[in-house]
C-alpha cells in the first residue's frame, strides 16, 4: 500500500498514535508524531512510499517528532527528534519539525548503516549508470540533483549516497530533496508544478524547503546502480558550462572526506572507495545555468551508452 | 530472588531462544541490544552458538553494522595503548590499564565482542600532573569541561579530565585512586598497582590481577551512579568469571581479596546482580562466605528494587513507573558515598541549575 492511499485522517490519527510504518530504499521506519505539519509534510512528499500496517512487528528505526514539554505549548514552542527514546539533537524551534525529521532520519542512517559505505553526497542515474555528486556544502549538488531528476535522470539519493560494500553498487535512497535559500526560487521556477514545502526560514542553514522525489524514482528504489561518474559540481555566477576530467587520487581523498563513516570500515572502506573511482571517470564541473548544465549532463550519459 | 524478564537477558542467558523468535521479537531484541550497547556482544554470541542463520534477513544488518563499529574501535584503542604506553614511559611507573580496557591486551578473543568507549589507566597519585602533561605534550588534549567539572573529577571521581588525541576517537581517563564500599573514602590505589600483572602480548602494560579486576568492575558498577550501560557492564563482569573461574581456587581468593580491601559489599550486590540478570554460574558457598557482607533485608529489598530497574537497558520495553525512581536513587546513592553531604548538595544544585544556563550551545543542524 501506498501512502496516498490513507485518507489525510488516517494519516494523522496514524502517525499520532502507534506511529506510521513506512520504507525509505532499505529501511523501515516507524514514525511517530503529533504534529500537523509532520503529517502534511508525509502526505504531499511521501506518498508514493510504501506504507503497511501500523502494527507492522519489524521496524530498523523507530522514530519520533514530538514537541519536548507541554509547558512550551504557547511560549516559543519547540520540537525535538527521538530515535527509539533517545534525543541526539537539542530541540529546534516549532517550525522546523519537517527539516528535523529529514536530518534525524540522515543521522540515523549515517550511525547505524556501516554496512555501506556512506558518503554525503547526491547521485543520479540514466541509461543503467550513476552520476555521484560529491561537493561541499553551498556548491549548488541539490539544486543541480533537483534539475536533473526533472529532466529525465533517476534521483538515487540527494544527501546519503550508499554505496554496497559487498557489490560496490549504490543503493538508491530517493527521499526528498533539501533546497535552500535562493535554489527554492530557481527550482520553482523550473518545475513549477512540483510539490515543494512551505519553506522553515531561520534554520542554521536559512531557509529550507523539501521537493518531492519523482514517483518513478521512488517505484525502483530497490534497484541498485552502477557508479559511472564521480563528478564535483561548482556553482559559479556567470560561469560556462565545463566539464573537465580530474585526478582520479584527488577525487579518492574528496570522497574519504565525504564518506561519513569512512573512518569506521577501517581497510575495507579503503578497498570499497578505491574500487568505486577506479571504475568511474571523475569531473570537475562548473556551471552557472540549469539547462546548459543538464545538457552536459545528457551528453555524458549519451556518450556512455555501450556501442 | 527471580531472573530478570527483559528480552535481551533473557536471550544473554540462553541464546539458543531465538530459534524460536518472531519477527517482533527480533524487533524488541535489537532495540534493547542497542539501547544496552549490547549488539556486537549479541553477534558474537550468536556466532559462538551457530544461531546466526536463525537472524532473520531483514534484520542481519544491525548485527553487521555494530561488528564492524565493535572492530575499528578495538584497531583504535591497541593503536592507542600503544602510544600511551610510549608516551607515558618517561613518568617511572607501570602503565596498568583498568576497566573495559583491560579486555584489549589480555584477552583478544573475548576483546572481539566488546565495545570500548576509552581506555582506562591508573596512575599513582602524586604522579598525577605529571602524567598530564606528558600526555598534553603528546598531543592528548583535556576536553573541553568547565573549571568546575575538573575540579570535581579530579576530588570526587578520583580521576583528571579525560583526554583525546585530535587524529584518534579514543578517550583517556586517567585514575589517581579508586571508590570503595566506605563512603568519601577512595580506596589507596597502591593496593591494586603493586599486584599488577604484565601483560605477555602487550610488553609494557599490566593489568590489575584478576580478582582485583572483579573487584573494581564491581566496585565501579555500584558507584558510577550513571548506569546507561549496566547491563553491558555486567556482560563484562559475567565474562571475567567464566574466565577466572576456571582455576579452582579462584573464588576463595575472590572472597580473601574483597575482605581485605573492604569491598565485600560491592562484590556482594555485584553477583547478586549478575545472578539476577545473566544466570552467572555463582557457587552458593560465595554468598555464604559473604555473609558479613550482606545488607539487613530492608537495605536488601530496596537495593534490589532499585538495581534491579537500574542495571536494565535503558529502553521504554524494560521500565516500569517506578524506573525513574530506581535511577535517580542509583544516582542519588553514588553520589551520597562519594562526597559529604554540606558539599553533595551544593553540587546537585550546580548540576541542576548553573551547568544547564552555562551549556546553551546552538542546537545542531536541521
Amino acid at each position: 500500500m501506498k501512502l496516498l492511499q490513507l485518507s489525510p485522517v488516517e494519516l494523522r490519527q496514524q502517525l499520532a498514535g502507534a506511529g506510521v510504518w513506512l520504507r525509505t530504499g532499505p529501511f523501515s521506519l516507524k514514525l511517530q508524531s503529533r504534529i500537523p505539519s509532520v503529517a502534511e509534510g508525509l502526505a504531499k512528499l511521501y506518498g508514493q512510499f510504501e506504507v503497511r500496517n501500523p502494527h507492522e512487528a519489524f521496524a530498523d528505526f523507530h522514530v519520533a517528532i514530538n514537541p519536548p514539554s507541554r509547558l512550551r505549548r504557547w511560549l516559543r514552542p519547540q520540537v525535538e527528534f527521538s530515535f527509539d527514546g533517545v534525543q541526539p539533537f537539542k530541540p529546534l524551534p516549532f517550525d522546523q519539525a519537517f527539516p528535523m525529521l529529514e536530518s534525524g532520519l540522515n543521522w540515523c542512517i549515517s550511525n547505524q548503516a556501516h554496512h555501506y559505505l556512506i558518503l554525503h553526497a547526491a547521485a543520479v542515474e540514466k541509461n543503467g549508470l550513476a552520476a555521484i555528486l560529491l561537493a561541499p556544502p553551498g556548491s549548488g549538488k541539490s539544486t543541480l540533483t533537483a534539475g536533473l531528476v526533472h529532466a529525465g535522470w533517476r534521483l538515487l539519493s540527494d544527501e546519503l549516497t550508499l554505496i554496497d560494500r559487498k557489490t560496490g553498487l549504490i543503493q538508491a535512497l530517493p527521499r526528498p530533496i533539501r533546497l535552500k535559500n535562493q535554489s527554492i526560487d530557481v527550482i520553482q521556477q523550473l518545475v513549477p508544478d512540483v510539490p515543494i514545502t512551505r519553506a522553515s526560514r531561520d534554520t542554521i542553514n536559512g531557509s529550507i524547503a523539501y521537493m518531492r522525489p519523482p514517483r518513478e524514482s521512488v517505484r525502483c528504489q530497490h534497484e541498485t546502480a552502477r557508479p559511472g561518474w564521480v563528478i564535483s559540481p561548482q556553482w559559479v555566477a556567470d560561469a560556462h558550462t565545463k566539464l573537465t576530467p580530474r585526478s582520479p587520487a584527488q577525487t579518492f581523498m574528496l570522497l574519504a572526506q565525504n564518506a561519513s563513516n569512512y573512518s569506521q570500515l577501517g581497510a575495507d572502506g579503503f578497498h570499497v572507495g578505491t574500487t568505486l573511482i577506479d571504475q568511474t571517470a571523475c569531473y570537475d564541473f562548473g556551471y552557472s545555468q540549469l539547462p546548459g548544465a543538464i545538457a552536459a549532463f545528457d551528453r555524458l550519459a549519451d556518450s556512455a551508452i555501450p556501442a | 530472588m527471580p531472573v530478570s524478564r527483559d528480552l535481551l537477558s533473557r536471550t544473554l542467558r540462553t541464546p539458543d531462544i531465538v530459534t524460536h523468535f518472531s519477527i517482533g521479537k527480533w524487533d524488541l531484541l535489537i532495540r534493547q541490544a542497542r539501547a544496552a550497547d549490547l549488539l556486537a556482544h549479541l553477534a558474537h554470541r550468536f556466532r559462538q552458538r551457530g544461531l546466526t542463520a536463525a537472524i532473520p534477513a531483514m534484520a542481519c544488518w544491525h548485527f553487521d553494522a555494530a561488528e564492524t563499529l565493535a572492530d575499528k574501535q578495538h584497531i583504535a584503542l591497541r593503536w592507542a595503548l600503544l602510544q600511551l604506553r610510549d608516551a607515558l614511559a618517561e613518568i617511572g611507573s607501570p602503565l596498568v590499564v583498568l576497566k573495559s580496557s583491560t579486555y584489549v591486551t589480555v584477552n583478544p578473543s573475548t576483546a572481539e565482542e566488546q565495545r570500548f568507549n576509552g581506555i582506562d589507566i591508573l596512575v599513582p597519585h602524586g604522579r598525577l600532573p605529571l602524567a598530564e602533561s606528558v600526555l598534553e605534550r603528546a598531543h592528548w588534549h583535556a576536553l573541553g569541561l568547565s573549571e568546575y567539572d575538573q575540579r570535581y573529577r579530579r576530588r570526587w571521581m578520583h580521576q583528571a579530565a579525560p583526554m583525546q588525541h585530535p587524529q584518534r576517537a579514543v578517550v583517556v581517563n586517567v585514575h589517581h585512586a579508586v571508590p570503595s564500599d566506605r563512603a568519601h573514602a577512595p580506596l589507596d590505589a597502591a593496593r591494586l598497582r603493586h599486584r599488577a600483572i604484565a601483560v605477555d602480548n602487550f610488553p609494557g602494560v599490566h593489568v590489575l590481577a584478576v580478582e582485583d579486576r572483579v573487584l573494581h568492575a564491581a566496585t565501579h558498577l555500584f558507584h558510577d551512579g550513571e548506569l546507561s550501560h549496566g547491563l553491558r557492564d555486567l556482560t563484562d563482569l559475567d565474562l571475567l568469571l567464566l574466565d577466572a573461574a576456571v582455576e579452582a581456587d579462584f573464588w576463595t581468593r575472590l572472597v580473601a581479596r574483597a575482605s581485605e580491601l573492604q569491598l565485600g559489599r560491592s562484590l556482594f550486590y555485584a553477583l547478586r546482580y549478575l545472578r539476577y540478570f545473566l544466570d552467572t554460574p555463582i557457587p552458593a558457598s560465595v554468598f555464604t562466605a559473604l555473609h558479613d557482607s550482606t545488607p539487613n533485608r530492608v537495605t536488601l529489598a530496596l537495593m534490589d528494587s532499585i538495581f534491579t530497574r537500574a542495571l536494565a537497558p535503558v529502553h521504554a520495553s524494560c521500565a516500569d513507573a517506578y524506573t525513574p525512581a530506581a535511577r535517580l536513587a542509583a544516582f542519588g546513592r553514588a553520589h551520597w558515598l562519594r562526597m559529604p553531604a554540606h558539599q553533595l548538595l551544593p553540587h546537585l544544585f550546580h548540576q541542576a541549575y548553573i551547568r544547564t544556563t552555562l551549556d546553551n550551545n546552538p542546537p545542531k543542524a536541521a
